[in-house]
């Protein structure tokens, strides 16, 4: 079977119960690492999560030892997932506490925390690779991850712990909400803060080990991070952008655990998130809210719509026009013909303008208040943002006003 | 014999009247570092009164709403709200936090920061029903945004966000507001609003407390002042607080005695 037709296959969960499950688990890994890292994003602590997934290598190397010691094959993956989570907190509490009870800011702390760990984590896993008992090979894989002869029970291990984070995220969305957008009110209502905080975290930290097999410890914080990112481009409201980034996240898992499947030689974590990042870069094209093509293409329009107002308004006043663009834009619209001169559609069309600047102007003393003022941006006709009647009554103004002078 | 009356022929009437009040500040001390941001302040708040509490910058008057509220810890000192501990008498008091302490890009509508005041009273996992979003529409308008409900909030003047903070306090249904600078950096519109809006909170019986930074306006707008310089300067009604001789103490030479002759001082 060739690598395109056992990787369709396996994406339909063709290629057998085994490979279908660590797909199905990368994909819940990937849907809590979305969701919970929304928040983290959100909360603007992305590197805490960067420290949290470096500080589990001392507990991945420990564990293993404790469990050769007392007789085991030391890769039993819940053995490994509880030192790593133990240690990890460990590192978490410290980066807390450093923040906390000293001067240090909080990246200072991570960064010595996060390479202090590493660092003890490394010089573990080299004295493994020396010890003569255990089956040390593949424990190296846990920097980069492999889905390579994964157990049924580990997949399973995954997927219920991705399945229950996610589930966690979705209870806890309002308080984390709250305390992302302003901690402070969000203290006065009574949530409390610090241990909100310590939930997210913590649900980093529970992402984080679920996810050293599948991604790795290196790559996990992208897996909470770039989702997120990603998400925030199509959305403006929190509740769609979880959605949004669980399901680039979960697709992102699927999709890589599938590749690294077909193709054994292909590291499960690298995968996966050039995968996120694949949506990402696409996202930050091509959204039609915030990517970069939409937003230039609105700044453009934007700026046509000045210059043919500000152009129409200097041909009310005939004052004349120097500048390329406005002339450019009047002469294709057929307001002005080729020497500068108005056309009668144009001498129409600056009178409107002009009449409706004068409007604006009595508009904005009569109803100082009125929300249609706040929202006027200079450009949008008056019969959009104005009932007929309110027109009515401004022309009224005018006209007494220019009664009174004449 | 009545505990009231207990107290009242030892001569404390005053503790009984003030005992559930709103607010009742006793040697409040709170520092960042080892420099006391806040030292030693007492302060009463009646219910139903409008509060300026006013000072220089630096002086601590956030920072003495924010040591009241528990929002920054206090090093020492006693704090009772209706004469309970803040965390029993929560759910009667909103706040309005300054305008620039939140980072307005945050992914939210205006309507949806406003039912961040319903989460109390809704719960943490139940879905919204359309009544809470009557509930806040009814907050939006009361403030003149209820055609911005739909906008994302970073598309909004700053005067536009402190009325969206102030809705949001005010679907919280609350009987005690404490606000922080409101009238800060805002336009004219948005300052009528605002005022109109805790006029009628006072109006209602509800009792009103404004960190304030506009002497000029003082007079206008409330009816009692708290001065405040680090310590407590002076506390009690306009007319007779908002002295000329207070404002000197709590400003020192920062107050030009030009400006001080411009207000319309008791």
């Amino acid at each position: 079977m060739s690598f395109i037709e056992y990787f369709i296959s396996a994406l339909f969960l063709q290629a057998g119960y085994n490979s279908a499950l660590v797909a199905v688990g990368a994909g819940l890994l990937g849907l809590s690492a979305g969701s919970a890292g929304a928040f983290i994003f959100l909360r603007k602590r992305a590197l805490v999560s960067d420290a949290i997934s470096h500080a589990t290598l001392p507990g991945v190397g420990l564990a293993f030892m404790i469990m050769v010691a007392f007789g085991s094959d030391g890769r039993w993956l819940p053995g490994l997932i509880i030192g790593s989570a133990v240690s990890s907190a460990i590192g978490l509490l410290m980066v807390e506490w450093i923040t906390r009870k000293t001067r240090l800011t909080e990246d200072a702390a991570i960064g010595a925390v996060l390479s202090v760990f590493f660092g003890f984590g490394i010089v573990l896993l080299t004295v493994i690779q020396t010890m003569s008992s255990g089956r040390q090979a593949g424990l190296e894989n846990f920097l980069l991850g492999s889905t390579a002869g994964m157990l049924i029970s580990e997949a399973m291990t995954i997927a219920i712990a991705g399945a229950l984070a996610a589930a966690f995220v979705f209870m806890l969305r309002r308080p984390m909400t709250l305390v992302a957008f302003d901690p402070e009110y969000a203290a006065t209502t009574g949530v409390n803060v610090r241990n909100i905080d310590l939930a997210m975290m913590g649900l980093a930290l529970i992402v984080t080990v679920i996810g050293l097999k599948i991604v790795g410890l290196i790559l996990i914080v992208a897996l909470l991070i770039i989702p997120p990112v990603t998400a925030r481009f199509w959305t403006n409201q929190v509740g769609p952008m979880i959605g949004i980034a669980a399901g680039v996240g979960g697709l992102s898992g699927y999709i890589g655990a599938v590749l690294s499947a077909a193709e054994a030689s292909l590291p499960t974590g690298p995968i996966i998130v050039l995968i996120a990042f694949g949506f990402f870069l696409v996202s930050a094209l091509f959204s039609p809210l915030r990517g970069g093509l939409a937003s230039a293409l609105r700044h453009q329009r934007f700026q046509r719509r000045v210059h043919r107002r500000q152009g129409l308004l200097s041909l009310a006043r005939r004052e004349p026009i120097y500048d390329g663009l406005t002339l450019r834009i009047l002469r294709r619209s057929g307001m002005i013909r080729r020497d500068g001169v108005a056309t009668a559609r144009g001498r129409v069309a600056a009178q409107k303008a002009a009449r409706d600047e004068a409007r604006w102007a009595v508009a904005r003393r009569m109803l100082p208040d009125d929300s249609a003022i706040e929202r006027y941006d200079g450009l949008t006709p008056i019969e959009r943002m104005m009932t007929p009647d309110q027109i009515d009554e401004i022309d009224r103004i005018i006209a007494a006003r220019n009664g009174a002078k004449a | 014999m009545s505990n009231a009356k207990l107290v009242a022929e030892s001569g404390k009437i005053v503790d009984v009247a003030a005992k559930d009040a709103p607010l009742t500040v006793r040697g409040l001390t709170v520092s960042y570092g080892n420099k006391p941001a806040v030292f030693s302040v007492d302060a009463s708040i009646p219910a139903g009164s409008m509060t300026a509490i006013i000072g220089p910058n630096g002086a601590g008057k956030s920072t003495f709403l924010k040591g009241a509220l528990g929002v920054v810890p206090r090093l020492s000192g006693e704090v009772r709200i209706f004469g309970k501990l803040f965390a029993e008498a929560r759910d009667r008091v909103a706040y309005v936090p300054q305008r620039a302490s939140v980072d307005w890009d945050f992914p939210a509508r205006v309507i949806d920061v406003v039912l961040m005041g319903l989460y109390g009273s809704v719960g943490l996992f139940r879905l919204w029903r359309s009544r809470h979003r009557e509930q806040a529409m009814d907050c939006l308008e009361r403030v003149g945004m209820a055609d911005f409900a739909d906008r994302q909030i970073g598309q909004l003047s700053g005067g536009q966000q402190q009325r969206v903070f102030l809705a949001r306090a005010l679907a919280q249904n609350a009987e005690f507001y404490l606000l922080d600078e409101p009238f800060a950096g805002v336009d004219a519109a948005t300052e009528r609003a605002i005022v109109s809006v805790l006029k009628e909170l006072k109006a209602e019986g509800r009792t009103v407390v404004c960190v304030h930074h506009d002497l000029s306006t003082v007079p206008e707008y409330f009816d009692r002042v708290l001065l405040i310089n680090v310590r407590r300067i002076a506390e009690g009604p306009v007319e007779t607080t908002f002295t000329a001789e207070n404002l000197q103490e709590t400003y020192g030479g920062r107050l030009a005695a030009t400006h001080i002759d411009e207000l319309h001082l008791a």
